[in-house]
């Protein structure tokens, strides 16, 4: 094992005020695996993944990428290491077309601050766009306005703008939040798809979701790792039991 | 008859420039007189430049005049005091009103929304005092007198720019320059991340985009536009009033905009022209021309928060989808 995990937090606390939201974290990613970061409610997930992902520096530790120290870097150098994420409330650009939102996102890869070249120039892009946009199922929806499209499609729309990037690493803060049975399904499926040619973090409340659906989970509780295992052995864990599957 | 408008909108937009810079060349004969046109004109490209800011990139500044009032005076101190040429004063009014912009956005960026507004609305107000006190610079309260530019000087010909109508063509020059820029800008990538930071900072930040740069560099390019707008003026007018600086100046970039349709190309130049022709009108009827802006204000903000422009092409896209019209 001498490739370094492809994200590693290290001893990561983050306190807001006296709150400890995160406690001494410490936690680290193998290449191509799908992981779960489960846990109930105030457990410190969403910070673990503000964390992560670079929503809010961590007030302690330090977070790597590859054995690289990204800690503390701005929001936007996540997408150019190569580290996307999808949003718990979605983030997309409602008032364009879905295929604009997607190939603004490709955009990034080729022009930042050009300023007097016409984007038609960079045609490329909108065939990029359109095959994004199928490979999340939203093919017949690419000229609706984002704000027009259904949450379940808004939040297939986050996944396609997330890929943009073709991201090494792709994070998603409860991917299925809010959705119907049926979307939930198809997002699952898309997950597993995802999972098969990049690294996978998800951040889940549902904890049956997760378990058909990651090898490895990892239990947060009051901001302290608790397990870290299989779904067997979450399953089979008293402390797990108590926090979590105890209050439902 | 709803196809033949239909067309010629989405002609107008596909070629928002030649349209304008067509429009602007026969304006000055639709209006009562030719210093209203000019005012048209500058004003116009005053709220183009807000609108970049306002319109395509969210953020609502309460500071503007300080830009217009920069490059108007820069202008005009390079005539009075320098005694260069014209092309020069423009160029300095331009360059200044860009340095402010710099300065002054690197500090409003910081802050987002309510706050934005009431920091560029502070420092904008200190610029104005300091450019009153400046008394042996800009003359104080009286406004920077002798800005007098007479002929303008092109190799080949010499244009009398005391007659109004030679001013009027010889400004929309740099107009439809200008104009021209902003549309280059706004169909560039660079437009695209700035319309993308309106509709959602964390996303675009998460695709990889320096939103903070990105704020400061359209900032700054806003500055630079309502600048040239004030070299103009400075030019036009032959004295730089210390009202270029108020804040009831800045208001007026936000109300042209919201009148016309912000986040639309010809939206603020329909939201000057409209307020600045009715000012002329109300003001031959009555002194209290500030009244009739607030009832018009109102009803705009609460049955056409679209604006003029922006509601005109609802309409028509609404038709156009319709009747399955030209797309």
């Amino acid at each position: 094992m001498n490739t370094p995990p492809i994200l590693e937090a290290r001893n990561v606390s983050r306190f807001f005020g006296k709150f400890k939201a995160l406690n001494n974290v410490s936690v680290s990613f193998r290449a191509g695996e799908l992981t779960a970061i489960i846990g109930p409610n105030g457990a410190g997930k969403s910070t673990f993944f503000n964390v992560i992902s670079g929503g809010v520096p961590p007030s302690e530790g330090q977070v790597l990428f590859q054995g690289r120290d990204i800690t503390g870097i701005a929001p936007h150098d996540f997408a150019r290491i190569g580290i996307a994420k999808s949003f718990q409330i979605t983030n997309v650009f409602k008032q364009l077309s879905a295929l604009e939102n997607v190939r603004v996102a490709l955009q990034m890869r080729v022009s930042r601050f050009q300023l007097l070249r016409p984007r038609q120039a960079y045609e490329e892009l909108l065939h990029q766009a359109g095959a994004l946009l199928s490979r999340v199922g939203l093919t017949a929806s690419r000229d609706k306005l984002a704000g027009d499209l259904a949450h379940g499609q808004q939040r297939s729309l986050e996944v396609a703008m997330a890929l943009a990037c073709d991201p090494k690493l792709l994070l998603m803060d409860e991917p299925t939040a809010g959705m119907s049975p049926e979307e939930t399904t198809v997002m699952m499926d898309l997950i597993r798809q995802l999972a098969a040619e990049r690294t996978v973090i998800l951040v889940e409340h549902k904890m049956k979701m997760v378990m058909g659906l990651c090898k490895r989970l990892i239990v947060l509780h009051h901001g302290e790792l608790l397990v870290d295992g299989n779904p067997d052995e979450i399953r089979a864990n008293a402390e797990v039991k108590r926090v979590y599957l105890g209050q439902g | 008859m709803k196809n033949f408008i239909i067309s010629f909108f989405v002609l107008a937009r596909a070629h928002r420039v030649a349209t304008a810079l067509l429009f602007l060349l026969v304006f000055p004969f639709l209006m009562p007189y030719d210093a209203l046109s000019v005012n048209i004109l500058i004003f116009g490209l005053y709220a183009v430049g807000f609108n970049l800011l306002f319109g395509y990139t969210g953020m609502l500044s309460f500071g503007h005049a300080a830009f217009l009032g920069v490059g108007s005076y820069l202008a005009g101190i390079s005539v009075v005091h320098a005694g260069w040429p014209w092309w020069a004063a423009i160029l300095v009014g331009v360059a200044a009103s860009c340095v402010a912009g710099a300065v002054i956005g690197f500090m409003a960026i910081r802050t987002r929304g309510i706050y934005f507004s009431m920091v560029t609305l502070a420092l904008a107000q200190i610029v104005y005092y300091v450019f009153y006190k400046a008394e042996g610079w800009t003359g104080g309260e009286n406004g920077l007198r002798g800005v007098r530019v007479e002929s303008i000087n092109l190799p080949g010909i010499q244009i009398d720019f005391i007659n109004p109508l030679n001013k009027y063509y010889v400004i929309l020059a740099f107009v439809a320059l200008a104009l021209w820029f902003v549309s280059r800008v706004l169909n560039s990538p660079f437009g695209a991340v700035i319309e993308s930071i309106r509709e959602n900072e964390k996303r675009a930040a998460a695709c990889g985009y320096d939103v903070a740069r990105s704020k400061l560099l359209v900032f700054v390019l806003s500055a630079g536009i309502c600048g040239l707008a004030g070299a103009l003026r400075a030019l036009h007018l032959s004295i730089v009033p210390i009202d270029s600086l108020h804040y009831l100046q800045s208001g007026q970039a936000v109300m042209m905009c919201l009148l016309g349709g912000m986040g639309t190309f010809f939206g603020p130049f329909v939201g000057a022209a409209v307020f600045l022709y009715l000012e002329d009108v109300v003001t031959n009827l009555t002194r209290y021309w500030m009244g009739a802006v607030g009832v018009v204000f109102m009803v705009f903000v609460l049955f056409f928060p679209k604006g003029i422009w922006g509601t005109l092409m609802h309409q028509i896209e609404r038709w156009q989808r319709r009747t399955g019209g030209p797309a």
